[in-house]
């Protein structure tokens, strides 16, 4: 990345190469409609609305936490706990839309999370203890707290949750709500990130930290914040998931944290901080999305499944970063 | 007798842009041959050439006579070349032996002969470093000093120092130069690159002029004057360096520090500024200057003593309430501390202060354009857009970028650390211009240094600092460099404490 720069230092004012930023920027979206073209020729039951809905709904869930983890990565960070904290929320769901009117049973799910990611963001902001261990302890912890609240057996949402499950199962528009209230959420995330002082900061943090305390930032908020949204909108997911299947549960979202960080990856964002974009995560989110739905159509084995989904994650990476290595 | 290494209308482009043309320059046995030149002369890609890191595009490379196409950096050691860059290229985590045998490590490792070879390159440089430390736990002079021994047990005949002395205190810089005069009596090829003039009077046999990726010149010291050769470099006398001092009267009080304490040994710095008022802040690296400064900025905490800021008490806990307590910070370490390298340079020029150019945290970005536009012009920063990231800036630019944050954070004092580092003698002017207009503008300036001359250039007074405490005061009348250095190295006496102020 900046190595590139650095070998010709003393040219002057010389532009860098934007062959490395255009492939960071688009590499993305070219490995998406490569997948596309493929698919379709797979399958005709690829490019049917019916199946795209589908995979539109499927990752409803991943796409709202990949938001969260897209701007904890700007800042550097890693959150582990997005899987156990949807779970935590899919239980909460399940268990406060009985005691409390919806939207303050929701409320109190979605604060639920926020609190999950205050008390890990507390640690690694403060603290400055490192986020992948404090996320992990948060992702234990939180799947705990789930199982026991859930006695580990699922949790129906009963008639109190049928306006929620009515929501998470029909249309507006030909679109699972679902997946608009995730597009909606990527849309209000492209707004922050693209226009507010808090989206520039966060990704500044990631880039040069110590440059930006210098500017009389206070930069331990922001990478607070950071933390307290991936925790509110987990939360969110798991309401998703709860919503769409009509029962709480302590296993939901297991696993999830890998194909979040994969999708955050995927749409070219660093884990070293400060390189990533709202509408490439979007597509990583699809990408992942439609890899999956294309095995599937394909009869591919579940398991045979994770394995290429390790060489497509590679794939991409090598793509985003080939300039780079052509230079070596 | 052929020179050790001699170039040949040496041609390079990048993507177009001619980063060195038909560049000759050799180097004999014996000799210390100084490279000098502007930021983007093109001094560190004719090294990179010579050092087998890039091919020319034409020209030709001739090792003692004979021919050569260096295939990377590796031919070139081999074939007795060494390049220390600037930034070191060391492991920080391994231990000085396994530096400097880096890269040549046998596969079985006797670790007490590799041991004792390494303390004997050291020693034949004057040094003593134990060779089981950790680089990282070293200074950068010592750490320097196991570059020189890593390129000694190459065996090489040719050593390129591009800005060695940039890091160091005046006194490693001394023993560096010493290090320099020595390898060349043994019968080394040198390559020096700097933009301290006065050392390269010091050491050169010869000096080669490079401007705008041409060859200017081939002088030697003693037939060519500084402001000479200052004129070959940027193509215009030394007096007009500094600029014209604005004739201000100091205002009110700005800052007011008393028996000011830090954590790390600074103790009872004492000192005030007013507004429109230039003070320099001298002294050895290491003294303390730097510490202070971000005392003041609230960056460090602080142990002891009471500030005032425009005669409120004024304790920052953190750079945030320092800014928005109207003090601004330009930090000795610019791509590390100064600016988001990777960021645009419109983003970095709006960090400390967005507020003009934000609605409830969102920006408005024709407002936010307008603004930088006007910053860009007033400072006169050169740029193909606003929208490229700083790193694609020259040293100088970069830092006009930091300055015009801070610009627009509109502070009541701005403190300037080592504002010029790395930066060259075009762009050194107009920074002095910036320094100048500050204070014109009725701020106070705090600038720290290790140039004297351009302390003394800049300043209305300079505050000399030693081993943690601030050991007095020079007035324009007492400028001269002894005088500064002198000072700094003399204990204080009690009495003069209450002077200070």
């Amino acid at each position: 990345m900046t190595e590139n720069a650095a070998s010709f230092n003393e040219a002057g004012t010389r532009r860098r190469f934007g062959f490395g930023r255009a492939f960071r920027q688009y590499g993305t979206f070219v490995i998406f409609v490569l997948l596309i073209l493929v698919a379709q020729a797979q399958s005709d039951a690829f490019l049917t609305e019916r199946n795209m809905m589908n995979v539109l709904r499927q990752m409803s869930g991943i796409g709202v936490m990949a938001i969260g983890m897209l701007f904890v990565i700007l800042t550097r960070g890693i959150d582990l706990s997005v899987g156990s904290i949807a779970a935590l929320g899919s239980v909460a769901t399940a268990i406060l839309v009985k005691e409390y009117p919806l939207p303050l049973a929701l409320v109190l799910v979605v604060g639920m999370g926020a609190a999950c990611g205050l008390i890990s963001g507390i640690f690694i902001a403060f603290f400055r203890l490192p986020a992948f261990v404090i996320t992990l302890a948060m992702m234990t912890a939180a799947r705990g707290f789930a199982l026991i609240l859930s006695n580990g057996q699922p949790i129906t949402l009963g008639a109190p949750g049928k306006a929620l499950q009515g929501f998470g199962t029909s249309f507006t528009l030909g679109v699972p709500n679902p997946a608009l209230l995730m597009i909606a959420l990527f849309a209000l995330a492209f707004v922050v990130l693209n226009y507010s002082r808090f989206g520039r900061l966060v990704k500044a943090i990631g880039s040069n930290e110590e440059a930006v305390r210098l500017s009389g930032i206070s930069v331990p908020w922001y990478v607070l914040s950071v933390y307290v949204i991936s925790g509110a909108l987990s939360a969110v997911a798991g309401v998703l998931v709860t919503s769409r299947s009509g029962v709480g549960s302590a296993s939901v979202g297991d696993g999830n944290e890998l194909d979040v960080i994969a999708a955050v990856v995927i749409g070219g964002a660093s884990l070293m901080g400060g390189v990533g974009g709202v509408i490439n995560t979007f597509i990583g989110v699809l990408i992942l999305g439609v890899i999956g739905n294309i095995m599937n159509l394909a009869g591919v084995p579940g398991y045979h499944q994770q394995v290429y989904l390790g060489v497509i994650i590679v794939a991409a990476v090598l793509i985003q970063n080939g300039s780079t290595l052509l230079r070596r | 007798m052929a020179a050790l290494i001699e170039l040949q209308g040496i041609t390079k482009s990048f993507a177009g842009i001619h980063a060195l043309t038909e560049v000759d320059f050799d180097l004999h046995a014996g000799e210390v041959h100084a490279l000098v030149g502007e930021n983007g002369a093109g001094k560190s890609t004719l090294m990179r050439v010579l050092g087998g890191e890039m091919r020319p595009d034409s020209g030709r490379n001739l090792i003692e006579g004979q021919e050569v196409r260096l295939t990377g950096p590796t031919d070139a050691i081999g074939r007795g070349i060494s390049v220390i860059h600037q930034e070191m290229a060391l492991a920080p985590d391994l231990s000085v032996a396994e530096n400097i045998f880096l890269g040549a490590l046998p596969q079985g490792i006797n670790w007490r002969r590799l041991r004792e070879r390494a303390r004997a390159l050291i020693g034949r440089l004057g040094f003593e470093i134990a060779p089981g430390d950790q680089v990282s736990d070293l200074s950068v002079a010592h750490q320097q000093v196991v570059e020189i021994a890593k390129a000694l047990s190459r065996d090489a005949r040719v050593i390129v120092f591009d800005e060695p002395t940039a890091v160091l205190s005046t006194g490693d810089a001394r023993r560096l130069l010493q290090i320099i005069k020595d390898l060349r009596a043994s019968g080394v090829g040198i390559v020096y690159i700097s933009h301290r003039l006065d050392e390269i009077y010091e050491i050169a046999d010869r000096i080669t002029v490079m401007k705008d990726g041409r060859r200017v010149d081939t002088v030697t010291p003693e037939s060519t004057p500084v402001d000479e050769l200052i004129r070959k470099m940027v193509g215009r006398p030394l007096s007009q360096l500094f600029g014209e001092k604005p004739d201000t009267q100091p205002g009110d009080e700005v800052l007011r520090v008393r028996n000011l304490h830090l954590p790390n040994g600074i103790h009872d710095v004492s000192f005030a500024i007013r507004r429109g008022e230039v003070v320099g802040l001298g002294g050895l690296v290491g003294s303390g200057r730097t510490e202070v400064a971000r005392a003041i900025f609230g960056a460090d905490p602080v142990s002891g003593g009471e500030m005032e800021l425009n005669g409120q008490p004024y304790r920052p806990r953190s750079p945030r309430q320092a800014v928005r307590q109207g003090v601004g910070l330009v930090p000795e370490d610019r791509k590390g501390q100064g600016v988001v390298l990777d960021m645009e340079i419109r983003k970095n020029a709006t960090m400390a202060n967005s507020a003009p150019v934000t609605t409830a945290g969102f920006f408005r970005p024709a407002a936010e354009r307008g603004l930088v536009e006007g910053l860009i012009r007033s400072l006169r920063i050169k740029l193909g857009s606003m929208n490229d990231p700083v790193s694609s800036l020259s040293g100088g630019n970069q830092q006009k970028v930091v300055l015009a944050k801070w610009f627009n954070a509109d502070p009541d004092l701005i403190i300037l650390d080592e504002p010029t580092r790395g930066v060259d003698v075009g762009a050194k002017t107009e920074i002095y211009t910036l320094v100048h207009r500050l204070a014109a503008e009725g701020k106070a300036v705090i600038v720290i240094s290790s140039e004297h001359a351009e302390l003394f250039g800049l300043c209305d007074r300079v505050l000399v600092m030693g081993e943690g405490e601030l050991r007095g005061e020079l007035l324009p009348a007492e400028f001269t460099e002894e005088k500064l250095l002198t000072l700094s190295m003399t204990r204080r006496q009690p009495a003069q404490a209450e002077t200070m102020a």
